[in-house]
């Protein structure tokens, strides 16, 4: 078939789960789930051997199987993992073409002819593979990225052998016997077996234009993969150019200000280089390491795009807050967690996002009260005040704890608290003979509430009062559940609170003043 | 040498003369809301002017509420417990919005440099802070320049006008019954450009459907009942 290139495929098997459990430093042989939107998109081979299949709902998996971990996918963390094992790749053979973290192509001719054979060189790059950490990788050879692909899976072989080749000009008849579902659309894959067709080689029986005249291109193109005619090239990546600042400290270095020191002429070189390469740095990711071994990690978002000094001032920020470290810095490491064409971030003719004047103020503002001091507000969801407001770091992405839009029954009416306390203020609730004010079992005051007396002494009478309305939240969680009762009252001045009562007494948590 | 109240005297006597001198016609103005305007002595908040507003954090929002609507930024400074449910149902831009809760003891120069892009700025001095005239008129410069508004909510010297609650009652609530729904305040300003005059004005703050307005049957010098709007509300 001289449409379908020569391809060598390299897979490695539950990449995805792989790489986070290493992240959340889960041994390989515990099993791991991972999930997005309540069902299993990946799971380990101890996972599978206990029941565990992909697209199995949350609750059935870790029913079938009580001691799994379940993580949340996130694709990020598996595509800069499998960035090593690419590297490692390049160094031996030039122009791969990832697929999808876990999964590369590369053109088989060339490795061929300087491994002297394809199997010699599938098992040079498995080898080179599990060299990085990439264990138990499998490799295929075949005509086309499909075919390829298919065989470097394991499909329809014993499974035993790490390497699949499939002879030149055999990729149809290595297709042939596979189920239709291994052309990866899940439409066809339940419409074809109903209609009798359940292999990909019945599937190619059918006249080319009679399947693209019931399925259309979709169905034509993939009636064309099915019989080996796959004119994909594998399209050389261009490596990207390794720009990470690293600085090592030896002996370690104990105090924020002398690694801010340290980091900031390599800090403007990141920043150079990356304009070298006409891009600019809109996340961040810095890593500092411990003396000790523990690692501190986090990425900072900017709005526009980084300068040097605002790097230095993301490491610095970062030790000031961190609570990982433990022992004096031995090195720090900023990478570019993404970065956009530097054309992008010119100022447009009539300014875009947030004012260029406020960023630099607010930014300056940051420098002087940390990170964490300059703040912009975000409206959550909940049932009591303090729940439903939020603040982000100026910088960071703004993400809603509780969705706002859900009904939240028993939250109280508008209008809301001027003053909502950060922390609750503890105080005392009288009646107006002097006797505590408490609430039965039934919802009903022991006593109309006449005095409100705070901490310092000082004392409130009330002219009115509203209440008690009952909250019972999350009860089936002992560390976030809540039992309590709402009053508002208006006192003689004329300003009204928000008072709760729960376990441990009263409490002021708004005020409307 | 002088006693505290002959300097107090002579510093009431400065605010007098400053505000008879205020007689320039361009002054550009931040509008603010309708049930303010007459509480105001340009009608609206004068850039480069401070002003105070004592005790209801309600009031101060509604200061903020005109300069969000029409697009400029606003921080608050130094208020940890501000409602933002609050801030946004009294119409701010919690996208143009930034708040900076504890600013410690440099809150002065983060309010200077906050006006440099900041068109209101909210600031809630420390409680044992006194802020001196000569750090007062420098700032007063810098918002002049960049035509930005201080408002405080503590004592500030030089305030263009002081507002403050004098009365408040609410609507919807009774001994044991219905809940908080609307308010009444008699809102007193007082301003140098009135020649220690003040003037009052009876709002709803906020009305039973949470926004501001001036009290319609507004009596000269006599305030309405609440219980009118309570039994609307029923």
């Amino acid at each position: 078939m001289s449409c379908a290139p020569r391809l060598l495929v390299l897979h490695v098997p539950d990449w995805a789960v792989r790489a986070q459990a290493r992240e959340h430093r889960i041994p390989e042989s515990e099993p791991v789930a991972l999930v997005a939107a309540g069902a299993v998109t990946a799971c380990t081979a101890s996972a599978r051997t206990q029941g565990v299949r992909i697209g199995m709902r949350q609750r059935e998996a870790q029913g079938r199987c009580p001691g799994l971990h379940v993580e949340r996918e996130e694709p990020a963390i598996a595509a800069r993992a499998f960035e090593a094992v690419l590297a490692a790749l390049e160094e031996a053979l030039p122009g791969w073409h990832p697929l999808s973290p876990g999964t590369a192509a590369v053109r088989a001719r060339g490795p061929a002819r300087y491994y002297g054979g394809e199997l010699a060189a599938a098992r040079t790059v498995v080898g080179i593979a599990a060299g990085t950490g990439a264990t138990g990788a499998r490799a295929g050879v075949a005509d086309g990225l499909f075919a390829a692909e298919l065989a470097a899976r394991g499909v329809g072989g014993s499974g035993a052998e790490a390497v699949r080749i499939v002879p030149a000009g055999e990729a149809a008849a290595f297709l042939s016997p596979l189920p239709v579902s291994a052309l990866g659309d899940p439409e066809l894959a339940s419409l074809l077996p109903r209609l009798g067709i359940r292999t990909l080689g019945a599937f190619t029986a059918l006249g080319e234009a009679d399947v693209a005249a019931r399925f259309g291109p979709l169905g034509a193109r993939l009636h064309a993969l099915a019989r080996g005619r796959d004119p994909r090239p594998a399209t050389p990546r261009i490596p990207p150019r390794d720009v990470d600042a690293v600085v090592g400290f030896e002996p370690a270095v104990e105090r924020v200000d002398e690694v801010a020191f340290g980091v900031r002429a390599a800090c403007d070189d990141f920043v150079r280089a990356l304009l070298a390469e006409r891009l600019v740095c809109t996340a961040l990711r810095v890593e500092l390491t411990g003396e000790d071994g523990e690692l501190d990690e986090r990425v900072w978002l900017h709005p526009r795009s980084f300068s040097s000094a605002e790097v230095v001032d993301r490491v610095r920020w970062q030790l000031q807050a961190t609570e990982a470290l433990r022992s004096g810095v031995v090195r720090v490491r900023v990478s570019p967690d993404a970065v956009d064409p530097v054309h992008v971030h010119e100022s447009g003719l009539w300014g875009t996002g947030p004012d260029e004047r406020v960023h630099s103020v607010l930014s300056r503002v940051q420098g002087m009260v940390g990170h964490r001091g300059v703040l912009t507000p975000l409206l959550a969801g909940g049932r009591r005040p303090a729940d439903r407001q939020a603040l982000v770091p100026w910088g960071d992405r703004a993400t809603a704890p509780r969705e706002r839009a859900h009904p939240w029954p028993g939250a109280l009416p508008d209008p809301p608290p001027t003053t909502v306390y950060a922390v609750p203020r503890p105080l005392r609730v009288e009646d107006v003979h002097g006797r505590p004010v408490t609430v039965d079992e039934r919802g009903r005051v022991s006593a109309a509430p006449a005095v409100i007396v705070s901490q310092t002494g000082s004392r409130r009478d009330l002219t009115a009062w509203a209440g008690p309305w009952p909250l019972e939240e999350r009860w089936w969680d002992p560390s976030t559940a809540r039992v309590a009762h709402r009053v508002q009252a208006v006192d003689a001045s004329g300003c009204a609170w928000l008072l709760v009562l729960d376990g441990e007494g009263w409490w002021a948590e708004g005020r409307y003043d | 040498m002088f006693d505290t109240a002959r300097a107090d005297e002579i510093r009431r006597l400065q605010d007098r003369i400053r505000g008879m001198q205020r007689t320039r016609l361009a002054d550009r103005t931040l509008p603010t809301s309708e049930a303010l305007a007459e509480l105001l002595p340009e009608g609206a908040l004068a850039a480069g002017g401070s002003y105070v507003v004592d005790g209801s954090t309600a009031l101060a929002l509604e200061l903020l509420r005109g300069p969000s609507r029409a697009g400029s930024w606003c921080a608050v400074v130094g208020m940890p417990d501000l409602g933002l449910e609050a801030a946004a149902s009294a119409g701010l831009d919690l996208e143009r919005l930034v708040l900076v809760p504890q600013p410690g003891d440099q809150w002065l120069s983060i309010v200077s440099a906050l006006v440099d892009a900041i068109a209101v700025v909210l600031v809630q001095p420390p409680a044992r802070a006194r802020v001196g005239e000569a750090a007062a008129s420098r700032l007063g410069a810098r918002l002049r320049q960049r035509e930005a508004v201080l408002v405080s909510t503590r004592a500030w010297p030089r305030a263009h006008a002081r507002l403050s609650v004098t009365e408040s009652d609410w609507a919807g609530i009774g001994a044991g019954f219905g809940h908080l729904a609307a308010r009444q305040v008699t809102v007193a300003s007082s301003s140098p450009a009135w020649q220690g005059r003040t003037r009052s004005r009876r709002l709803w703050l906020p009305d039973a459907t949470g926004a501001v307005s001036l009290v319609a049957a507004r009596a000269a010098g006599e305030r309405t009942a609440v219980s009118a709007p309570l039994r609307a509300l029923g």
